[in-house]
């Protein structure tokens, strides 16, 4: 069977729950007694295990498989959780992200085979192991106690079952010590129980007892309907059996939970989490509710998109036609119905495209954790705004540049304890990501309570790199000096590490969320840390645009870059280094003529003429722009140039206009 | 993928001045009437600009000049051929563009036996048919796309 069709739900489906798996292993390393995440971790590999191998992919299969196992023994109280297998259970979540990931690249596993891995977590069930042969023979011993280890889960099981009026038998099988085939032979007994009953632990684990590591006895506790004899009875037609005792656990029920309550201790935390594991279910009907979401192809999205885009193109269109029509009154009122529709057609398509930030958000916990322990510096992450909606083009290109800045604020902004001590600041460092929508933009910060940004050295590292002279650091305000680290080649670190430092971070950062449409500040302040804040138009794909004429040609300028639309007269333009400038509010402005950079023939001004100028900002930076001839403002769909004329300097894409002709937009933020 | 010549014997046929090329049919999506081209400033003298292809931006590569004949202007039998490679839609500025053959590949030569001194990189191979001669071209090589094997 060709399995290639569900390739894509299988890889959508797996990154949701691997997601769903870092959270509850970070949350799980928080509350390790927790053992609702502990079954929230099994379920998720469990449901992996199923998905890969109906896929055929039995690394991650396998891989799964021997975490399930792992966890089953945590689940059954057989292995103690600490914080190595935490650790180990993170190593393999980082596995299977792997496998994912080279599944969506090549459609395939690959070789990777996590042998290490699966040694490893074989080798924790097999210290297991060990522990747990040695304690049957106690058990027997301490017969009538019935002092096993039942874990909080059983424990819960059995305590619903009592409720139930449900049968409930510890079923104690010894096999024929000549038994030669004990794993099939305890297949058959489980199997038999399994018809009648529901096993719901079993010592050793129902999968050692298939791979036979187990010596010829072995412990199970069922939940049945079905009476003592009924059992007894069937087991008994099994060969090869030497001793079947079954114990009713009924009776002694409320033995054991006493005896569990002193063994921990600890009576109150086990009433907490008798309490939380019974909110278990309700939690995960929550969760079920939540998290329904539909899936959508984005190449369905952009059809629709495309539709919208004509309906505006058509709209447009209407609306020429109305200028010189203006006895129908009738006509303008049905342009003035079909805008409402396309506007809020655009909109609700627009929210379809809308995805949570979470998605982003959502790994930075486990870097933030993994960073702090290799850098030796206590860190805490706060979050917020997590559901604030972008556009799922966003999301996809959103995530490395706030890895970089995380990682900057991390490496280069936080002080190790001792230096925070000293400066009389809390051990404990803190990044906060927060998002929110503001206007028609979305803003993420990115802020850490670390030394800051040191001015003098970053001025420094300017002129020794080259960058500045020392003429020019002596005129440049903070700011100025700030926007230095967005330059290439600059790094600030003295040690190169492996999480920042390479120089090729933030100038990176700015040009993606430049290609984004956005824009990237900071904020400093020595010694009490640093903010980074990017600012990102809410859509991508319809924007307002002022179209205006150089020479013949139409271009379109986005109208959220634009500050303001002036005169100038152009006597007044005066020549500096060769570039033009005029005063303009008490401010030397730059002024470019976009025939020049955009090679458009026109006819020479008299130098009496004025100039129409289009002042366009970037952050602080404003230019001007001269233009021939303002046209007006208009909504635009922004059409990609495809990838054969990708990346064309001043140009940052087209649009179609009314008549079908194509339009350029200018992308003013390379004159900058 | 890596021979169309060997996959699939038809082929687009074209004219530039008095010569006919050919271009392997399963490159090409449409032809297309010549309508309005934007010019887009900062490319190559060859992108001729781009058109609106029913709400699609396609740039246009004008072939004469890609092939550096002189340069002529569109008339009502010029055509843009619009090709699909690798997910990159370019359209291709021709003089005309009427008719669609099958060239059997024995009627193919190949370039590379000739003599280099032409421009024989974009040249695939030359198709004789009846007694026309056909410039079959290398169309990625062209258009410098790189097709991944």
């Amino acid at each position: 069977m060709d399995m290639s069709q569900y390739l894509d739900i299988f890889i959508e489906e797996s990154k949701e729950h691997l997601q769903n798996m870092n959270q509850t292993l970070l949350q799980l390393e928080q509350a390790p007694e927790e053992l609702s995440l502990l079954n929230e971790i099994f379920r998720i590999a469990h449901t992996l295990k199923g998905m890969s191998s109906t896929m055929g992919f039995n690394n991650i299969a396998h891989l799964t498989h021997e975490m399930e196992n792992q966890l089953h023994a945590i689940r059954s109280g057989e292995l103690k959780i600490n914080t190595k297998i935490i650790d180990l259970l993170f190593t393999c979540f980082d596995q299977l992200d792997k496998y994912i990931g080279q599944v969506e690249v090549s459609g395939s596993e690959g070789e990777m085979i996590s042998r290490d891995l699966i040694k490893q977590l074989e080798t924790l069930q097999s210290t297991d192991n060990t522990t747990t042969t040695a304690t049957p023979t106690n058990e027997i011993v301490i017969n009538d106690c019935l002092n096993i280890q039942l874990s909080e889960y059983v424990h819960n099981v059995l305590k619903k079952a009592a409720a139930e009026e449900l049968n409930t038998y510890m079923v104690r099988i010894t096999l024929d010590s000549k038994c030669m085939l004990k794993s099939a032979r305890s297949y058959i007994i489980i199997n038999t129980l399994e018809r009648l009953a529901e096993i719901i632990h079993s010592n050793p684990s129902i999968e050692d007892i298939e791979d036979e590591k187990f010596d010829n006895k072995f412990e199970l506790v069922l939940v049945t309907k079905s009476d003592k004899k009924v059992l007894e009875k069937e087991l008994s037609e099994i060969s090869e059996i030497e001793a079947i005792e079954i114990i009713d656990l009924k009776t002694n029920d409320i033995k054991i939970e006493k005896k569990e309550e002193e063994a921990l201790a600890l009576p109150e935390a086990e009433e907490e989490h008798q309490q939380t594991s019974t909110n278990t279910n309700e939690s995960r009907n929550k969760k079920g509710k939540t998290g329904k979401t539909v899936r959508v192809d984005i190449d369905r999205l952009d059809n629709l998109m495309n539709l919208v885009s004509e309906l505006i193109i058509i709209k447009t269109r209407l609306e020429d036609i109305d200028g010189s029509n203006t006895t129908h009154n009738n006509m303008h009122e049905a342009i003035e119905y079909m805008e409402r529709i396309t506007t809020s057609l655009h909109d609700a398509v627009m929210k379809v495209r809308m995805v949570p930030i979470e998605r982003v958000f959502n790994r930075f916990p486990r870097m933030v954790r993994d960073l702090s322990r290799d850098l030796g510096k206590e860190i805490t992450l706060y979050m917020s705004g997590e559901e604030t909606e972008v556009d799922r083009t966003v999301i996809d290109e959103i995530g490395d540049p706030l890895i970089h800045l995380i990682r900057n604020s991390i490496d280069h902004g936080i002080e190790d304890p001792e230096t925070r001590t000293k400066a009389n600041k809390a051990k404990n460092g803190t990044v906060k990501l927060v998002a929110y929508p503001d206007g028609n933009s979305v803003v993420i910060e990115v802020e850490d309570d670390g030394k800051g940004i040191d001015i003098e050295r970053v001025k420094a590292k300017g002129i020794e790199r080259g960058i500045i002279t020392l003429a020019q650091s002596q005129s440049m305000d903070d700011n100025e000096i700030i926007q230095l680290l967005f330059h290439p080649g600059f790094s600030t670190a003295e040690k190169i590490s492996d999480i920042s430092g390479r120089g090729v971070g933030l100038d990176v950062v700015k040009t993606k969320i430049e290609s984004l449409g956005g824009v990237v500040e900071v904020d400093s302040k020595q010694g009490r840390g640093s903010k980074f804040i990017i600012r990102l138009p809410l859509t991508l794909a319809i924007i307002q645009a002022l179209l205006v004429n150089v020479g013949a040609e139409k271009y379109a300028v986005p109208l959220n870059n634009i500050k303001e639309i002036t005169t100038i007269a152009s006597s007044t333009i005066r020549k500096v280094q060769n570039n033009e400038v005029v005063l303009y509010r008490n401010a030397t402005l730059p002024i470019l003529r976009l025939s020049n950079l955009l090679n458009v023939e026109v006819e020479a001004k008299n130098e009496e003429e004025e100039y129409i100028v289009v002042i366009v900002k970037k952050g602080d930076k404003t230019a001007g722009l001269i233009v021939d001839h303002l046209i007006g403002q208009q909504e635009i769909v922004i059409k990609s140039l495809g990838k054969f004329l990708s990346n064309i300097k001043a140009i940052a894409g087209a649009t179609i206009l009314g008549n079908g002709s194509v339009a350029l937009i200018v992308d003013t933020n390379s004159f900058f | 993928m890596s021979n169309h010549i060997e996959n699939n014997n038809q082929f687009v046929i074209f004219k530039l001045d008095n010569e006919y090329y050919g271009i392997p049919i399963n490159y090409v999506e449409t032809i297309e009437k010549v309508h309005e081209i934007t010019r887009v400033p900062n490319t190559p003298s060859y992108v001729k600009g781009v058109i609106n292809l029913r709400g699609v931006v396609v740039p246009v590569v004008d072939l004469r000049q890609r092939f550096s004949l002189s340069p002529k202007a569109v008339s009502n039998e010029s055509r843009i051929i619009i090709l699909s490679i690798e997910e990159v839609v370019v359209g291709l500025l021709v003089d005309n563009s009427s008719e669609v053959l099958t060239i059997p590949e024995d009627s193919i030569d190949n370039t590379n036996n000739l003599v280099n001194s032409f421009e024989d990189d974009y040249i695939k191979g030359i198709g004789k048919v009846d007694e026309r001669m056909i410039i079959i071209i290398d169309i990625p090589v062209i258009l410098g796309i790189t097709i991944e094997k």
